[in-house]
Formats: C-alpha cells, sequence, structure tokens
C-alpha cells in the first residue's frame, strides 16, 4: 500500500488479511474468501450507492483474493467507477485493479478506454501519470490501437510535465516493444529526438531509451539524435561530479545517462562531421583518462557507476574500430582490469578484450597480455572466467605465439573444467592446424590432445588430422612413427587407435625398415588393442589389416590367420563378419597387382573449408568469438593444407569408388548408397567373388529411374529393395491397357495389412482412369501376390499415377510411393507410311506449337540395333528409307485416347562428331496437339 | 512393505517420524511435505508417488499420516493399517489431534515399534496391545514371570485378541448395527445408485472364553433353511425380510471356515470394543428421506429455490439430525429463507443453504423455500447445479438387516446364554445422499 492519508487505513482489508494469514488449513482458508466474496456481492448488490473510501476497500479486498489465485468474475464495474474518482488512492487502486485483472471484454474496455481518456486529456499530472502507467502495464494489442496515436502527441506537447513527458516516453517504448506495427512514425519523431536536449535529465534517461529501440528499426529516421547525443555526452563528461546535483550517483554524474548514450552512439557508424567526431573522441578519452584518476570513494557503488561508463565507452571504440589510438588505450586500461580484485570486472575485461584483438589496431596491444591471461586460464577460479580467457586465447593467437598459447592451453587442458573440454579440443585442434609451420609440429599436438582429453575429441577433430596426414607427403613418415610410439603406451584413447589404424595401414611401410616397427610389430601392435575397441574402430581395423596385407606381404599368413578365426569370421556384427570374409576372401583370390589396385593408397582429399571451424561455429552460436576473422585469417594462409568436410572413413569408400576399383564395396559396407550404385558399375571379377553378399539391392530413391526405364519396355522390374519386389507386365491396345503387378515377399516374415491406393497427381484424375482390384492384406513369406490395374486413356496427359504401398513388416509400417510407368506413349498405334505421305503430314503440321524440338547429348552409345528396337518399343512404327539421310529415323504413329486420336510424326536425328568424344541427338516431333509433342518430346530425350 | 511412517500437523511440521527400512531418508519428510500438504493444487489421491517413493496418507482433522514405501506394497494392506494404527491411538487417546500426539509421543513410538516390524503389520488388537503397553509407569518386580509368559502366549498364542481369566459379574453383550446409506437420484426422483456399507460393532463383557454365534436374516441361511422345510406361507414371510450381502469382512476372531461351509458366524469375543464385521448391500435398500427439487431462475439476477423432504419409514420412528445443504451459486448476492420447520440459513463460508431440523417422525413432509439474489457477473459462466445433499439419523438400519440372534456358550464356567444380558441397536446414518436438481 502507498503512504496513505488519514483516514485511510482500510482496517478491514488489514482484518480480512490478517484473518487469511492466520487461517490453519488451506480449507479454512477457502472459507474465509467465500464468505468475504459473498459479503462484498451483497455489499455490491445492495441498494444503496457504496461511497469511495468503501468501493475502493472491496476492490482491494478483490484483488488480494486474486492474487491468492482464486478467481474474481465481478467487481470490474466497480473499479471502473473508481476510474473516475478525484482522489488519488481511489484512482491508483482503480488503475491498480484494471492492470491485473483486465480482461478484453468489449463493454468494460470501453469505459476504462474513456477513464484513461479523461486522465490523459485531464491537467492533473499525477492523473496523467497513472493513466501512462495503467496503458504500459496492459499493454496489450488493444491499448496500443487506442492510444498509440495520442502517447506521442503528450511526448512532444511544449507543456507537457516532465514527469509526465518521462512516463509517455517509457509507456511508448512499452506499446512499441508490443506492437511495433500500430506505433506509426510521424511528425513526432523528430521532436523526439530534441527530447535529448531537454533541461530534465528524468526526460533525457526515459527518451533515450525510447530513441534508441526506435533507432534500432529505423536509422535514418533518427540519424540527427548522433549529433545531439554526443554533446550531451560532452557536457555530462564534462560536467563536475557536483553538477548534476540529483543525478549524480557516488560522485560519477548520471551513469545511466551516459551509458545510454554510449550504446545509442553504437548504433550509429563514426558521425561524419569532423567537429562532431572530434568531441566525441575527446569523451572517450575523457573516460579513458577518468579511468585512471584515483577513486572519489571507496564503496562499491562508485566504481561500479565509473566502470559501466567505461566499459560501454571501450564497446563503442571497438564498434568504431577506427580510432588506433582508443584502441590501444582501451586495450591497455582492460589490461590493467585484468588484475584486478573483482571477478566480475577480470569477466568484462576479458570479455572485450577478445572483440578488441579481432581488430587490427589493437591485435598487437592485445598480445602484450598474453601472460596475463595464461595466468589466468591457469588460476582463476570462476570457470566462467575461464573459459572467456580460452576465448581471449583463442582470439589473440597468431603465427608468433601459436606454439605457446597451444602448448599453454594443452596443459591446461589436463585440468580443465569438463563443460569446456570440448571447446578447448576444437579450439586447439583449429589452432594446431592454422599455425602449423611445421606439419610434426602439427601432429605432435594432436596426438597429444587425443592421448590428453581423447573423451572430448569428436570425430571432426581425428578426421581432419587423417585429411592432413594424407595430403602432405612429408609429414607421413613422421606421422606413422609418432602414432606408432603413442600406440605403445599401454591404455590409450580409442581415438588414438583409430587414428593409429589409418595411419599405419596408409603408410606403415614408411617405418617399417626399422626392426622396433617392423610390419608384424606393427600388426601385432595394432591387435593387441582391437578386442578393447568398439564396432567402429573395429571394422576400421579390418580395413588397416588388408591394407596391411598389401603392403607387407610378410604378414598375410598371421592377419589371414586372424581374419579367418571364429570371432572375426563368425562375428555377431553382421559389418564385422562382413569384413571379415571379404577381406579373406580378396585376400586369398585376388593377385598381388589387383590387391595392389583394390588397396591402392589413399588420394589426396579436395581443399575445403575445415569441419571443425564448422563445428566450433555451431558449438558457439554466432558472435561469441570473432570466428568469420579467423577463417579470413585461414583463406589467406590457405596454402596450408587440404581439407574435406567427409570422415576418412566414408572418405575412404567412396574415393575408391570413384576410381574404377572393385574394391567398392569392402570399405563402406552397407554404410552408404554409393556403394551399391558403384557396384554394378564396377563390374569387374571380384563382384561376382561377392555378389551373394555385395547386392544391397538398390534403395527407393531409384525408382525415377525405373520409370524411365519403362517408357520403351512394357515388361519388367519396377522395383526393389531389401523386402520387397514389384515386377511389371503390362499390354495395351488402342487407348485401353491392362497391367500386372507382381509384389514379391523377400523376406521370410509375411507383411502384414498390405495395401495399395493409386493416387492421381494434377489434373491426371481427369485424363486417366486407373482401375484397381484389391489384393490380399497377407502376403506370406517368400509369395508373391498379383494385381491387375486396368488403364483407360481418356485424353492426353503429362504426368504418372503414383502408387502408393503399405504394409507391416515385422511391426513397422512401411510405405513406398512408386510412379506407375504409365506414360501418353504407351497408346501408340504404329502407322505405317510411305515417304511421301510421311513428308506430306511433315509438312501439314508446320505450326509451331505442333512441334517440339530437343538437343541433347547422348547417354548411352549410339548403337543403331538398340536405338532401333527403342524406338519399336515406344510403341510407333519405324519407317524404313523415308528420311533421305540413312543414319536418321523417322517414325510414325497414333495416340489413341478415348476422346480424341492425336498423330505424331517423330525424327531422331544422331550426330556423332558433333563435338570430339560428344555425340548428340536432335529430336523433333510434330503432332497435332502440341501437349503430345512436348510430353513426348520430354520422354524421350530421357531414352537415348 | 512400509518403509517408514510420518505425522504431520496442518503446517506440515513433523510430529512423529519413524523409519524401519534404509531405503526411506529424511529427505522423503520434505517431499510429501512440499509436494501434497503445500502442494498448490489440493492433492486428492491418497497415494502419490514422488520420485520411486510412494506415499499413502490418511487426513484426521488436522492431522496428515502417512506412510511411505518405495516397494510395490500392496496399498489396501497399507491403508488398513493406517486405519488400525488411527482406532489404536483413539482407543488410547481418544482424539487425535496435535495436542494429543505430542502429549503421547513416547506412547506413539512405542505402538509403533510394537504394531510394525521392519515394516511389516504385527498385532494391531487395541485390547491386546493394552494388557503390555500401558500409559501408566510399570513396575516391573509386581510382574511376575506367570504374568509375562502368560502375555506372550497370549500375543503370539492361537487366540492372540483375548487373554484368558476374564472374570465379570455381570456378562453384558452390546451390539450395534450402524449403517450408512449413500443415495445419487435424479431431479425426476429416479435412484441412480446407492448402497449400504453398514458396521456391525460389539462390546463384549463376558467372563472365560466363550463361544458366540451371531445369526442375521442373511438371504442365503434364510433359503437354506426354507429348503429344510418350513410351510409356504413362512418362507413368504421371511424371504420378504431376509437380505442379500454383497460382500463383507469380519474381524480376525470369526472363523472363516465356519462361515465359508455353513455360513454361520461363530466366533470367541474379543474383550471390550471391536468390530465384529463389514458388509455392503446394493438391494431393496430403503430410502428412509426423499428430497423433491425445484429450482427456477427469474431473470439474470433471481433464483428461485423450493426444497420438499418427505420422510419414508414407519411413523413411530422418530429421526434425528437432519440437516439438508442446496448449493447456491457463486454469484450469489443475498438469500431469503422461508421453512416450515427447524432453522434454516445462507452460510457464505460454504456458498450453501443450511436447512437444520431436530427431530422428524416417519411418513411426515416439510419445505423449505428461498429467493436467491444474484449479482450480473462478467462471464457466462454457466452454473453448474451441484446436487443437494442432506445428513440424518434414523434408529433403524436401511439395509433391512435384522439381528436373529446372538448365542453366548461357555461351558467352563457356569453361566448360560440367558444369562447374558444382550443390547442390540440399530442406527442408519446417511453417507453421500445427494439429488440432483
Amino acid at each position: 500500500m502507498p503512504a496513505v492519508s488519514k483516514g485511510d487505513g482500510m482496517r478491514g482489508l488489514a482484518v480480512f488479511i490478517s484473518d487469511i494469514r492466520n487461517c490453519k488449513s488451506k480449507e479454512a482458508e477457502i472459507k474465509r474468501i467465500n464468505k468475504e466474496l459473498a459479503n462484498i456481492r451483497s455489499k455490491f448488490k445492495g441498494d444503496k450507492a457504496l461511497d469511495g473510501y468503501s468501493k475502493k476497500k472491496y476492490v482491494c479486498k478483490l484483488l488480494f483474493i486474486f492474487l491468492l489465485g482464486h478467481d474474481i468474475d465481478f467487481g470490474h464495474m466497480e473499479a471502473v467507477n473508481l476510474l473516475s474518482s478525484n482522489k488519488y488512492t481511489e484512482k491508483q487502486i482503480g488503475y491498480l485493479f484494471i492492470s491485473v485483472l483486465v480482461n478484453s471484454n468489449s463493454e468494460l474496455i470501453r469505459l476504462i478506454n474513456n477513464a484513461i481518456k479523461n486522465d490523459l486529456s485531464s491537467r492533473n499530472p499525477t492523473f496523467m501519470c497513472l493513466a501512462l502507467h495503467c496503458i504500459a502495464n496492459v499493454g496489450s494489442r488493444e491499448m496500443a490501437e487506442a492510444f498509440a496515436g495520442e502517447i506521442p502527441r503528450i511526448l512532444v506537447a511544449g507543456d507537457t510535465m516532465d514527469s509526465v513527458k518521462q512516463s509517455a516516453a517509457l509507456c511508448l517504448l512499452r506499446l512499441y516493444k508490443a506492437s511495433p506495427d500500430l506505433v506509426l512514425m510521424g511528425e513526432w519523431t523528430s521532436r523526439v529526438v530534441h527530447l535529448l536536449n531537454d533541461q530534465h535529465m528524468g526526460v533525457v534517461t526515459a527518451a533515450i531509451s525510447l530513441i534508441t529501440c526506435l533507432s534500432q528499426k529505423n536509422p535514418d529516421e533518427f540519424k540527427t539524435c548522433v549529433s545531439l547525443a554526443v554533446s550531451r555526452l560532452s557536457r555530462i563528461v564534462s560536467s563536475a561530479s557536483t553538477d548534476l546535483q540529483d543525478y549524480t550517483y557516488y560522485f560519477v554524474p548520471a551513469p545511466w545517462l551516459s551509458c545510454k548514450l554510449l550504446r545509442l552512439l553504437q548504433c550509429y557508424p563514426p558521425p561524419e562531421d569532423g567537429a562532431v567526431k572530434g568531441r566525441l573522441v575527446e569523451c572517450l578519452e575523457t573516460i579513458l583518462n577518468k579511468a585512471q584518476e584515483p577513486p572519489k570513494s571507496k564503496k562499491v557503488q562508485h566504481s561500479n557507476a565509473k566502470n559501466a561508463i567505461l566499459f560501454e565507452a571501450i564497446s563503442l571504440i571497438i564498434h568504431y574500430d577506427s580510432e588506433p589510438n582508443l584502441l590501444v588505450r582501451a586495450c591497455n586500461q582492460l589490461g590493467q582490469f585484468l588484475q584486478h580484485r573483482e571477478t566480475n570486472l577480470r569477466y568484462l575485461a576479458l570479455e572485450s578484450m577478445c572483440t578488441l584483438a579481432s581488430s587490427e589496431f589493437s591485435h598487437e596491444a592485445v598480445k602484450t597480455h598474453i601472460e596475463t591471461v595464461i595466468n589466468a586460464l591457469k588460476t582463476e577460479r570462476d570457470v566462467s572466467v575461464r573459459q572467456r580467457a580460452a576465448d581471449l586465447l583463442y582470439a589473440m593467437c597468431d603465427r608468433s605465439n601459436a606454439k605457446q598459447i597451444v602448448a599453454e592451453m594443452l596443459s591446461y587442458l589436463e585440468t580443465a573444467d569438463y563443460s569446456i573440454r570440448e571447446e578447448m579440443v576444437l579450439k586447439v585442434a583449429i589452432l594446431a592446424e592454422k599455425y602449423a609451420v611445421d606439419y610434426s609440429w602439427y601432429v605432435d599436438t594432436i596426438l597429444n590432445l587425443i592421448r590428453i582429453a581423447g573423451d572430448y575429441v569428436s570425430e571432426e577433430v581425428w578426421y581432419r588430422v587423417i585429411q592432413i596426414v594424407i595430403n602432405r607427403d612429408d609429414v607421413q613418415g613422421y606421422a606413422a612413427k609418432t602414432v606408432f610410439e603413442a600406440l605403445q603406451a599401454p591404455a590409450c584413447h580409442e581415438n588414438m587407435v583409430k587414428v593409429g589404424g589409418y595411419i599405419l595401414g596408409e603408410f606403415g611401410n614408411l617405418i617399417a625398415g626399422d626392426p622396433r616397427s617392423s610390419p608384424l610389430v606393427q600388426f601385432n601392435l595394432l591387435h593387441s588393442k582391437f578386442h578393447l575397441c568398439s564396432v567402429p574402430t573395429r571394422a576400421l581395423l579390418l580395413s588397416a589389416y588388408i591394407k596391411f596385407i598389401n603392403l607387407f606381404p610378410e604378414t598375410k599368413a598371421t592377419i589371414q590367420e586372424v581374419l579367418r578365426s571364429d570371432s572375426q569370421i563368425r562375428n555377431s556384427d553382421v559389418e564385422l563378419q562382413q569384413r571379415a570374409v571379404e577381406y579373406l576372401k580378396l585376400s586369398s583370390i585376388a593377385s598381388t597387382d589387383v590387391l595392389a589396385t583394390v588397396l591402392e593408397e589413399m588420394p589426396p582429399f579436395p581443399e575445403r573449408e575445415s569441419s571443425i571451424l564448422a563445428k566450433l561455429k555451431k558449438k558457439k552460436g554466432p558472435g561469441v568469438v570473432p570466428v568469420s576473422e579467423l577463417e579470413d585469417g585461414k583463406r589467406e594462409g590457405g596454402e596450408l593444407n587440404g581439407g574435406g568436410d567427409r570422415g576418412p572413413d566414408s572418405a575412404m569408400s567412396a574415393s575408391n569408388a570413384s576410381t574404377p576399383s572393385p574394391s567398392a564395396d569392402l570399405l563402406g559396407l552397407r554404410s552408404a548408397a554409393p556403394v551399391s550404385a558403384a557396384a554394378p558399375s564396377a563390374g569387374s571379377l571380384l563382384v561376382d567373388v561377392f555378389s551373394e553378399s555385395g547386392a544391397g539391392g538398390p534403395a527407393a530413391a531409384v525408382n525415377d529411374d525405373g520409370f524411365l526405364r519403362f517408357v520403351c519396355k512394357n515388361n519388367g522390374v519396377l522395383f526393389e529393395n531389401q523386402l520387397l519386389q514389384i515386377g511389371i507386365k503390362s499390354e495395351y491396345r488402342q487407348n485401353l491397357g491392362r497391367m500386372y503387378l507382381f509384389y514379391g515377399n523377400k523376406t521370410s516374415v509375411q507383411f502384414a495389412s498390405f495395401s495399395t491406393t493409386v493416387s492421381y497427381p494434377g489434373e491426371l484424375q481427369s485424363q486417366l482412369n486407373v482401375q484397381t482390384k484389391p489384393v490380399e492384406p497377407l502376403v506370406e513369406g517368400g509369395a508373391q501376390v498379383q494385381q491387375v490395374l486396368n488403364i483407360e486413356c481418356i485424353t492426353d496427359f503429362s504426368e504418372a499415377p503414383q502408387l502408393n504401398i503399405k504394409f507391416r513388416y515385422g511391426g513397422a509400417l512401411q510405405n513406398i510411393t512408386l510412379k506407375l510407368p504409365v506414360t501418353i506413349n504407351k497408346f501408340f498405334q504404329p502407322t505405317e507410311m510411305a515417304a511421301t505421305d510421311f513428308f506430306q503430314r511433315w509438312k501439314q503440321l508446320s505450326q509451331p506449337q505442333q512441334e517440339a524440338q530437343k538437343i541433347f547429348k547422348a547417354n548411352h552409345g549410339m548403337d543403331t540395333e538398340v536405338l532401333k528396337a527403342k524406338l519399336l518399343g515406344l510403341g510407333t512404327a519405324l519407317l524404313e528409307n523415308v528420311d533421305p539421310n540413312p543414319e536418321n529415323y523417322v517414325c510414325a504413329g497414333v495416340v489413341q485416347t478415348k476422346s480424341q486420336q492425336v498423330g505424331v510424326l517423330l525424327r531422331l536425328e544422331p550426330n556423332a562428331q558433333a563435338q570430339p568424344g560428344v555425340q548428340m541427338y536432335r529430336l523433333t516431333l510434330r503432332s497435332s496437339k502440341d501437349t503430345v509433342s512436348k510430353r513426348l518430346c520430354d520422354l524421350l530425350a530421357e531414352q537415348f | 512393505m512400509i518403509g517408514g511412517l510420518f505425522i504431520y500437523n496442518h503446517k506440515g511440521e513433523v510430529l512423529i517420524s519413524r523409519v524401519y527400512r534404509d531405503d526411506i531418508g529424511r529427505n522423503a519428510v520434505d517431499a510429501f511435505r512440499v509436494n501434497v500438504i503445500h502442494a498448490r493444487q489440493q492433492v486428492r489421491s491418497p497415494v502419490t508417488n514422488i520420485a520411486r517413493t510412494s506415499f499413502f496418507h490418511v487426513k484426521r482433522s488436522n492431522i496428515w499420516l502417512a506412510a511411505v514405501t518405495k516397494q510395490n506394497v500392496n496399498a489396501a494392506m497399507v491403508f488398513e493399517f493406517l486405519y488400525k494404527m488411527c482406532d489404536v491411538m483413539t482407543a488410547y487417546f481418544s482424539k487425535i489431534s496435535e495436542e494429543n500426539i505430542k502429549n503421547n509421543f513416547v506412547l506413539i513410538y512405542e505402538l509403533l515399534d510394537e504394531i510394525l516390524d521392519f515394516g511389516y503389520p504385527q498385532n494391531s488388537e487395541s485390547g491386546a496391545l493394552k494388557t503390555f503397553i500401558t500409559q501408566q509407569g510399570i513396575k516391573s518386580q509386581h510382574h511376575s514371570k506367570d504374568e509375562q509368559s502368560q502375555i506372550t502366549s497370549q500375543v503370539t498364542g492361537q487366540i492372540g485378541w483375548r487373554r484368558e481369566g476374564i472374570k465379570y459379574r455381570r456378562n453384558e453383550l452390546f451390539l450395534d448395527v450402524l449403517e450408512s446409506v449413500n443415495l445419487l437420484m435424479s431431479p425426476q426422483g429416479q435412484v441412480l445408485s446407492a448402497h449400504v456399507s453398514g458396521r456391525v460393532v460389539m462390546k463384549s463383557y463376558l467372563s472365560g472364553m466363550p463361544e458366540c454365534k451371531f445369526g442375521m436374516n442373511d438371504k442365503i441361511v434364510i433359503d437354506k433353511q426354507q429348503g429344510k422345510g418350513a410351510t409356504s406361507d413362512d418362507s413368504a414371510k421371511s424371504g420378504k425380510q431376509s437380505i442379500a450381502i454383497d460382500d463383507c469382512t469380519f474381524h480376525q476372531c470369526v472363523r472363516l471356515s465356519k462361515f465359508d461351509s455353513e455360513r454361520s458366524i461363530s466366533f470367541i469375543p474379543p474383550d471390550g470394543d471391536y468390530e465384529l464385521m463389514r458388509y455392503r448391500t446394493t438391494k431393496d435398500i430403503i430410502l428412509p428421506f426423499r428430497v423433491i427439487p425445484l429450482v427456477r431462475e427469474v431473470g439474470r439476477t433471481k433464483l428461485e429455490v423450493k426444497v420438499v423432504i418427505k420422510s419414508n419409514f414407519k411413523a413411530s420412528l422418530l429421526a434425528q439430525k437432519i440437516e439438508v445443504r442446496i448449493p447456491t451459486p457463486l454469484n450469489t448476492s443475498g438469500v431469503q429463507v422461508i421453512c416450515m420447520k427447524g432453522k434454516a440459513k445462507y452460510k457464505a463460508s460454504d456458498n450453501a443453504i443450511v436447512w437444520k431440523i431436530k427431530r422428524m417422525a416417519g411418513m411426515k413432509e416439510s419445505q423449505i423455500s428461498a429467493e436467491i439474489e444474484l449479482l450480473p457477473t462478467n462471464e457466462k459462466k454457466k452454473w453448474t447445479r451441484p446436487p443437494i445433499s442432506m445428513n440424518f439419523e434414523v434408529p433403524f438400519a436401511p439395509s433391512g438387516l435384522k439381528v436373529r440372534y446372538l448365542k453366548v456358550f461357555e461351558s467352563k464356567l457356569n453361566y448360560s446364554d440367558h444369562d447374558v444380558i444382550k443390547w442390540v441397536r440399530y442406527i442408519g446414518r446417511s453417507g453421500i445422499y445427494e439429488t440432483r436438481c
């Protein structure tokens, strides 16, 4: 309760509240409240009008009850009545009730708005303030709609009291934040800016919050505020601490206002006007100077206020990033704070320095504090400060101090907090890579990293090492040696084993000369770790073993022995088992030449942005560390090393697949689609060896190919995956067709609730009619069911109907959608005609829209017989001896639909020597209907 | 099994805390307080699971009794135990209140040690407990070895609820049939649900080790007797009087094997107060009162309510403590009541009109009419019209249960069935007796 005048004590309210507080149980409290509510209801209902005092008292009680968590559904009217009272306390309670309990009841809102409007237009400043506070407290859209126009007027009116202006500015800010679209800019905006010159500091403080918010959205409109803000700032800064009596806080003149001004300036670029800029620089210098002065008070408030201004000034300096002098001074000032007693100050100093480090002017200055920062990293008690120190070290690192910083970070990593370890690891990895002059140093660093914090080394980090080692010839031998040594530790991290396995598998031969690291020793070392590793690592090790067989034929027997052991060849993990089986087979069947080709050294990775950097960015979110700057730095030193997003494991298989090597399915078995895609094309001896296991079956994604394959073909396999095979057989006569679909269950388990539906995308519904007979809902394991589709072509069409297949396999619902290979050309009737007839008709169809032409590259060889077969399969008649050029093909046919018949003439002109090595076709189609020509042309262009 | 037992006052302060198993820590005490006693939303379920710990609570006035366990116990068992525990405490210091619990905390801990062992409930018969847990100090030298061994043999023996060698000058027996009748009726007078839950409570002051036999008008027993050759006239008469018992439970003293085979209730009674059986019936219930409500809404701000109650039992009997509770809408601003009999008052704290009648004979009717003024509210929340509830007490059993006999045999001592003075009383009370309006 606010201070109340005499006789305003509201004893009843006090008694009620104390009653409630004395209640022993919830039930008792509810009873008391019920009783009170009934009392208030009877009072409000009563015939004689209540006086303002009791009205206020009861509204207060209702408010209290509401705040206790009970529903209040009456009394709003009385509260609204209070608004029109002339007594401050009554009005205040009324507004309080409205602010807390407002609901969008149309009737009341109108009354409330009316009362608010009255108060706003009254001359009484306290009433105006109350009304403004109510608007701001509610802050709803309705309020904004009603008063967004009114408040700016009050704000800029000449005769408004200062306190009201203050409230109006904050109220407008609130409305703008809640619903920015309703607060319209207008001529008042320019006058708001001039509030910065107001005599009253409170008004300026309130106005500046508003201006900052507004100028962030539309900077241009408020451009003029910069010079005003600068002059205001300079007045404050240059004033003695006694000048601004009420606004001096512990000897600091107007600290809040100064901070806000500095923050406002941060919304704009440095002022172009020389005078203004000079004044601003002067101000900033004064602030920096003041920081050096001995404190006027020992109170913490004094230093807090002073430092707040200082930090705000420094961020402005950083924002401008154009005054080397100031930047260096700021940096020195922060350097002092780095050793301050106050933890918060150290934190802020480290944080600001992080941004300073990215400026070219102050980078050197920041670097001078390296010792202090390293010290902070080691000795700081607060983890968040240590984190900032790590950030700063990362930011200040460059070629000159990289070794030191990386070494320090590595040594810190051993004791670092778990929460920041992963980030630290990423940073070390990035710095080591970016500033590596000597790659042996890089390899050492990363291996150390894995040794110290193996659990926090993400996949990306060790992928990266391998990419770099593979791309740099000079470091491979060293890497192999170091890895070999590292693996000799009795306990090493799994990531180390991965790196070790990979590098020894690739470059083990480089150190095999030394008897201490002879091939067998290397193998035994790797194999000693095998049993402690997870499945993916084991898989990688198996690949390393097969590479060993290639590199060192003398180990073949030993490794084959290992592969043949039951624990490999009968491993319960399919992946491991398959690798073991295949590698064993490969090593025993293939000749050394084949082996050497298959197991060739990995080709270099393509240069790309480091994936670690991407990971760090993702981890930190934008704007925490100037990563972008770092990235630029990396581009500068771009020759450094290669990159690649792919992990080496997948990269291994992918790169092998791109070289025509039959081992494509060896290294990434079942892991990715490219394997199966590559397998058939690689069609050489080894595919046969592995055919029974290698054929994983094409994935569902290939269906589009399947669709196109059927343009010139009526029978075949439409779709196949691990579970299901769909065969197709179709026949067409005139505008009718019949299609047989054979669903084969490839598993031994039955499919339940098997169902198929045909859907028509686009306009197809009216163009094509497909009738299906439902299939049996159960498909037994290994069984095949047949479905017949009757197709009727009503008019020409371009889309294909879709077949959706749903079934339950082992509890999981499978859903497959396929395009049914029903195309317009299926309804062709071949027409034989002589050359003269053909050319006559050809000429008849000479309108531009009747012709469709396409020139395209040949996808397949230009084999005459194949081409002829395809054209016949299309359904047209192939006309011999029509075209004067015997190379060309000419066809004719009629597309039969229910509504009409469309004659089609086709001409295909192959050009075997269009360009060296490229074969081109020109396909021309003429028909009496433009859509038909177009569709047929599109379909056929994919076929040759 | 029960891991611990806590007693709290209304503020959630712990009065008694007894932990039986290690898996219950002190934090369980706080968990219950925070999540149940001080919960923002009133917790209505008697079983609460907090962090894999189950809390079973019962509330007696302002006192909370909570049994805690981490295991999957039989909830019915735990509640049975808690009720027994309340009975035992009542037997020792009458009312369960914060003050009584504080004054008797040593006794309560002693009791808790006795009736729960490692979380397993033990003999909780207050009669038996009173023989060795007394509220006075025990002078051990006065306790002879005999006496101690007697207690032991009794407590561990076959008849744990009665000790030997009890002697009374007057052999007396009190039998109360206490029933509570529950009803939900539609405004049109259709019975939506009705059942009677009854108890047979006895107080026996008998010497020696008497064998008692209790007979009532159980339908199965009566039918069996008819089969044995009663006349058709008889059967019609007795058939009318017999009742069908849906389910029943007995005090541990009743020989269940005999009940199963012959459906006769025979037992050696404990000394003093005990509950012989509990039962429930749902058929042919005599509803002592009929409530006829009439509610009329006159405009938005007025409500007229008229309620008639009719007593529906023998005119010679008198019902007592009749109370009718008519709920009023939440926006009631004033009430005028007129009633022919008794006193009626609007109780704002309960949002109801309470009409009280001290006595009312059978086959009578009485009426109340009230005008309720309402305050127009902003929200058009419809009043849900909660049912009108009623409380009363009648001197008969609404289920129709009749005690046919209660025989006492004591072969060793020289008193016979005729020498025992027997008192039988029927009390029918209202349970949840509601009529929708």
